[in-house]
């Protein structure tokens, strides 16, 4: 891994429109059975604009920046070797269907422990109003040579 | 009508109470479908094959299947998703999960910590498969103002 990541903020990726369908379809996927889930009526009662995506479903938008990192050309990352250490999403409020967020990676760690690396990447995810939503955290370790 | 919590305020809590418990049992078809929405079709979480020719015993679950699962007794304790503002986990341990038994996965929450002026619990996840824990630091933060 290329120690002159560190520090590196990307491009953001484009922007991803939250559907409604896709908040159900992952809620499902998590064993989510809450109604503010799944029913627009029971969010909007609980004074959300629309259904409420799960706490995990951010790894959803975080993913392409991900794999922005991944396919960095100086980056000299092994995707073969990237085990997933560490995940933290930290919110300033929910994600909500309607919602088009943009996420924008920065590196924000690399360490070097025996001949393993790993690297910390945040996600910033913003609104189409250039709110902060939720901040989405990803420790990656890569396993050196055997 | 708004499905509240029964639970009011962080007053309420006491550290070290257990707030919520809950099994679940993952099946192949759970990691399929984690795959298709979650949009994460490494085949380490359908194919044996590849899974072996990586050193590991068979498929194992998605650590992100693990991680949004075990936070959902939080939810429903809370009475909703939105109060959920921090989650985090460490991988710790893989979930292998058989092709005819599946894998069951438990999990414990308790209250870790109080923030009195915040309003906020943390909420402290024991996540556990075939007897040994597979996420390390597990915490969710709870915003019950």
């Amino acid at each position: 891994m290329n120690p002159e990541l560190q520090g590196r903020v990307f491009p953001p990726v484009a922007p991803y429109l939250v559907g409604r369908e896709k908040v159900r379809e992952f809620s499902r996927a998590v064993f989510a059975t809450n109604p503010i889930n799944h029913d627009p009526e029971a969010a909007r009662a609980a004074g959300h604009a629309d259904v409420v995506a799960p706490p995990t479903f951010a790894v959803v938008v975080q993913e392409a920046t991900l794999a922005q990192l991944l396919a960095e050309p100086d980056g000299g990352i092994d995707f073969t070797r990237v085990v997933h250490g560490d995940q933290r999403f930290s919110y300033t409020r929910p994600i909500v269907a309607g919602d088009e967020l943009t996420a924008t990676l920065a590196v924000t760690s690399i360490k070097t422990l025996g001949g393993h690396s790993m690297l910390t990447a945040e996600s910033t995810i913003v609104d189409q109003t250039g709110g902060h939503v939720v901040t989405a955290i990803s420790t990656l370790v890569v396993r050196g040579d055997e | 009508m708004t499905p509240a919590s029964s639970i009011r305020s962080v007053a309420d809590l006491e550290v070290g109470s257990v707030v919520a418990e809950a099994s679940f049992l993952l099946t192949r078809d759970s990691l399929v479908h984690y795959a298709g929405a979650s949009g994460d079709f490494n085949p380490i979480h359908y194919r044996d094959d590849i899974a072996q020719s990586v050193g590991l015993s068979g498929v194992l679950a998605h650590g992100m299947l693990t991680m949004g699962l075990a936070v959902q007794p939080v939810v429903d304790w809370a009475g909703d998703p939105a109060r959920v503002i921090d989650y985090q986990v460490r991988f710790t341990r893989p979930v292998f999960v058989d092709a005819t038994n599946g894998a069951t996965v438990t999990v414990v929450a308790k209250v870790g910590a109080i923030e009195t002026e915040s309003g906020v619990a943390r909420i402290d996840l024991t996540v556990t498969f075939n007897g040994s824990t597979v996420l390390g630091k597990a915490q969710a933060r709870v915003n019950l103002a």
